[in-house]
């Protein structure tokens, strides 16, 4: 048996898979900002504007959780350039990413914001706060702390449902298995090795997360 | 070539909702008896015993979906079994589902208070008795609220199927489409058909967490 061939696959699975797991956490990367601020802003209107606003937000929010990632994926990728609207395959999936992300944490942030007791609102006012600044200084800090961990969650979800997005060809670490098990015909092995790669990834993603929040996010985050 | 009229479309559709469904029911049986013997692993007195359930649950919570279909629908043929999707694909989402379900079973006997165990050991009821008369029953209806939401999942995971080929909703959609180029109306139906079976769900997560957050009080 010759080592440097051995060797030599051993750098190209690893390469492969360095490429395919950074393509994977941009997504996710992208997606969790994105997301994050589309869904505060969701939130907070729904609880704020007029009520034809709360109800648009909520059939969103309802339509989106109720219907697979995987349709909502094919639906714009292949649905939209039926109006015209072509989209590269990365840009589909981080569309439907976030369109998706979008309507979960709109419900866990409106979860949170609802936890902030109503007398956090009132001492607020009473400072002569305007209600941007109470809203981004004394609502959401609150609200943040009590959601951090389920937004972690969801965030990690989301990462692992990104896996079906190579189904439109995003190179990212699923479809980076797909080509390498079509290359080597060893498909169970392939796709064994990158299930640990996922696994590794959220664990460090979720506890990574955890750090940061127990260490930049005021109060105590289990 | 074969015209497709919008009602060929939408009964195709229909014809293999059947799959959609019949998985999900088959998943979530499956699931549910799997998951109940990891909750009771979960909540075992032996620490080694808990330490596998633990790991049971990290490894399917924490790695995506398809590949663990993957891994099903390409291992199964080395343990000498015939592939066919629709085994792949029950056997896929019956751990899947009992990871989920163990786990949400598991935080239901946790929020038991200690006093009922202590109460139902002082009427002479041994382990197992605790467990059928006393614990369980109380776990299992706090934990219907949860455990519906995750059947909701469950349906939605279905569609993850069509990948490793089983005739189901979405994998159906995929060939009408290839035949009609019309993807805007057939993926439009499909995620219209979904939300029919699931929304009704959703609703009754909703009026299940309300009553329970009302007894609460």
């Amino acid at each position: 048996m010759d080592i440097g061939i051995q060797s030599d696959v051993f750098v190209e699975a690893l390469s492969a898979i360095g490429r395919g797991a950074s393509t994977t956490l941009m997504l996710i990367a992208v997606t969790a900002v994105a997301g994050l601020v589309l869904s505060t802003l969701a939130a907070a209107a729904k609880r704020s504007v007029h009520s034809w606003v709360g109800a648009g937000v909520t059939a969103y929010v309802e339509v989106i959780r109720n219907t697979p990632f995987l349709v909502q994926l094919f639906f714009i990728f292949f649905g939209l350039p039926a109006l015209g609207i072509r989209l590269d395959p990365i840009y589909a999936a981080l569309l439907a990413m976030i369109m998706n992300m979008t309507a979960y944490t709109t419900e866990i942030i409106g979860a949170g914001l609802d936890a902030v007791p109503a007398g956090q609102h009132d001492a607020a006012k009473a400072l002569g706060l305007k209600p941007y600044i109470a809203f981004g200084k004394v609502i959401l800090p609150q609200a943040l702390v009590v959601i951090y961990p389920a937004l972690v969650s969801q965030i990690v979800i989301m990462m692992l449902e990104s896996a079906v997005v190579s189904q439109i060809a995003v190179r990212e670490l699923t479809h980076e298995a797909d080509l390498w098990q079509a290359r080597t015909f060893r498909a169970f092995e392939t796709y064994f090795v990158v299930a640990l790669v996922y696994l590794g990834m959220s664990f460090a993603l979720r506890r990574g997360m955890l750090l940061f929040g127990r260490r930049f996010l005021s109060g105590s985050i289990s | 070539m074969i015209e497709f009229t919008n009602w060929d479309i939408v009964r195709n559709l229909l014809f293999a909702t059947r799959w959609t469904v019949a998985l999900s029911i088959a998943a979530f049986i499956g699931g549910g008896a799997v998951g109940f013997c990891i909750m009771m692993l979960r909540v075992s007195r032996r620490n080694w015993l808990r330490r596998i359930a633990a790991g049971y649950i990290a490894v399917f919570q924490g790695t995506p979906l398809l590949l663990q279909l993957f891994i099903v629908f390409f291992g199964l043929p080395m343990l000498g079994l015939r592939i066919e999707p629709w085994t792949a694909a029950v056997l896929g989402l019956t751990l899947f589902a009992s990871a989920f379900l163990g786990e949400i079973w598991r935080s239901g006997v946790e929020a038991i208070p200690t006093g009922q165990w202590d109460g139902s050991a002082a009427l002479g009821l041994h382990r197992l008795q605790q467990f059928r008369l006393v614990v369980l029953p109380q776990a299992f209806a706090i934990t219907r609220a949860p455990t519906v939401g995750f059947l909701v999942q469950l349906i939605k995971a279905t569609a993850v199927t069509s990948i490793i080929g089983f005739e189901e909703l979405l994998r159906v959609s995929n060939a009408i489409n290839n035949a009609t180029f019309e993807p805007f109306k057939v993926y439009g139906l499909v995620a219209l058909i979904f939300f029919a079976l699931c929304y009704p769900l959703t609703s009754y997560v909703r009026v299940l967490e309300k009553r329970s957050a009302d007894s609460a009080i």
